[in-house]
C-alpha cells in the first residue's frame, strides 16, 4: 500500500481527537495572550515544544512568576507518562532510520500513541506501514494544533464560550473505543479499574502526577494479576487484543 | 518576560520534553526488553487511557459525580457498553457523543 494511504489511515483514525483537540489549542493561544505574553512566545511553544497539558502547566506557572527551573522540571513531570508510551513503542521502531525516530519521538503525544498503537495490535499495520500511520497522525495533530495555537492568539476564543461545549468529550469516547477491545481477560479489567479509582482518588496531586501514579499502579496491577493468574501458561499473546480491522 | 528568557523557558520545555519522548527511541535498536517488562508495557494504553478519562468523567468542580444528570458519565457509559458490545470503533465513539450532548442539553 502506497506512503500517502497509510498515513491518511493515520489521520482518518486521528479525527475525533483532533476535533476534541480544536478549543484546547484556541484555549491556549487565547489564554497566553490574556497572560500578556508574546504572540510569538505562545506559537514558538506549540511548534517547538507541542506538548498540550504541558504547555497549559507552563504559562500558568509563567504567569504567576514562577523561576525557569520550576517550569522545565514541571514540564518534565508532566510530560513523564510519554516515556511509558516509548517504551511500549520501542519494538515498532527499532529498525527504523534515526531520522524517522527523531521525527516519531517529536511527536509522541497522547493522541498519536493512541490512535496509532492500537492498529498494531489488531495487525491493521506493521514494522514496514506502521510509522507512516504514526506520521500521518502526528502531522495531522501537528497542523491543528499550530493552526488553532495561532487562531487563538489572534482573535481569542472565535466563538466565545466554545471550550465549554464540551467537545472534549470526543476524546473521552474515543479513548473508550481504544479500551474496550483489550477487556477480554481478567488482567484488563483490574487493570483498568484501578486505573479508574486510582486517577480520581489522586485528582487532586499537582502537575498531572496524579496521573501518572495511577498509570504506574494499573500497569503493576495488571502485570501481577496476569502473572498470577496465568502462572504456567506463556505471556498472552498480542493478537487476543482488538477484534475489527 | 525578556527575550532571553523566553528562548531559555522554550529551550528547556523542549529538552525535557522531547528527551523523554525519544531517550529510548534512540537506543531502540540496543535496547533489550527483559521479559517481565514487555508482560507488563502491553497494560500500559489501557492503563494510561483510562488515567486520563477517569477524572473527566467522575469528577466535576473538584467533587466525585456520580449522579445519573452528569453528561460525562451517561456518554461514557453509552460508549463502554457498546465498545463491549459491537467492539466498532467509529460506533462506539458516536453512540458516546451522542449521549453525551443529549444529556447536556436535556440537563442543562
Amino acid at each position: 500500500m502506497s506512503t500517502f494511504k497509510e498515513m491518511r489511515r493515520g489521520a482518518v483514525v486521528s479525527v475525533p481527537m483532533i476535533v476534541g483537540g480544536i478549543p484546547f489549542g484556541l484555549l491556549f493561544g487565547s489564554l497566553a495572550s490574556s497572560y500578556g505574553l508574546s504572540p510569538w512566545f505562545a506559537i514558538a511553544m506549540s511548534s517547538i515544544v507541542f506538548a498540550g497539558s504541558a504547555q497549559f502547566v507552563a504559562i500558568g506557572l509563567i504567569s504567576i512568576h514562577a523561576p525557569l527551573w520550576v517550569i522545565v522540571s514541571t514540564t518534565f513531570i508532566v510530560n513523564l507518562r510519554h516515556l511509558l508510551y516509548a517504551a511500549d513503542m520501542v519494538k515498532y521502531v527499532k529498525h527504523l532510520p534515526m531520522k524517522l525516530r527523531i521525527i516519531m519521538g517529536f511527536g509522541l503525544i497522547d493522541e498519536t500513541y493512541a490512535a496509532v498503537r492500537p492498529l498494531y495490535g489488531m495487525g491493521v499495520v506493521d514494522e514496514k506501514t506502521g510509522h507512516k500511520a504514526y506520521l500521518g497522525s502526528f502531522l495531522s495533530f501537528y497542523v491543528m494544533w499550530n493552526i488553532t495555537t495561532v487562531l487563538g492568539v489572534v482573535s481569542g476564543e472565535l466563538i466565545p464560550g466554545m471550550s465549554d461545549w464540551g467537545l472534549e468529550f470526543a476524546m473521552v469516547a474515543t479513548f473508550i473505543s481504544i479500551i474496550t477491545p483489550y477487556l477480554k481477560t481478567m488482567p484488563f479489567w483490574f487493570a483498568m479499574i484501578s486505573a479508574g479509582v486510582a486517577s480520581v482518588v489522586l485528582v487532586d496531586l499537582p502537575n498531572n502526577l496524579g496521573l501518572l501514579v495511577s498509570a504506574v499502579i494499573a500497569v503493576s496491577v495488571g502485570y501481577f494479576s496476569d502473572a498470577a493468574l496465568n502462572k504456567n501458561k506463556p505471556p498472552m499473546a498480542e493478537s487476543s487484543v482488538g477484534g475489527q480491522s | 518576560m525578556t527575550v532571553t528568557e523566553s528562548v531559555l523557558v522554550i529551550a528547556g520545555m523542549f529538552i525535557v520534553t522531547f528527551g523523554v519522548r525519544f531517550v529510548l527511541f534512540a537506543r531502540a535498536h540496543k535496547v533489550v526488553m527483559p521479559v517481565f517488562l514487555d508482560r507488563a508495557l502491553k497494560f500500559v494504553p489501557v492503563a494510561v487511557l483510562t488515567s486520563i478519562i477517569a477524572p473527566m468523567i467522575f469528577v466535576s468542580n473538584h467533587q466525585l459525580n456520580t449522579s445519573f444528570n452528569n453528561p460525562w458519565l451517561l456518554g461514557a457509559f453509552a460508549a463502554f457498553l457498546v465498545g463491549l458490545w459491537k467492539q466498532q470503533q467509529l460506533l462506539t465513539i458516536v453512540v458516546g457523543v451522542v449521549v453525551f450532548f443529549v444529556a447536556k442539553y436535556v440537563f442543562s
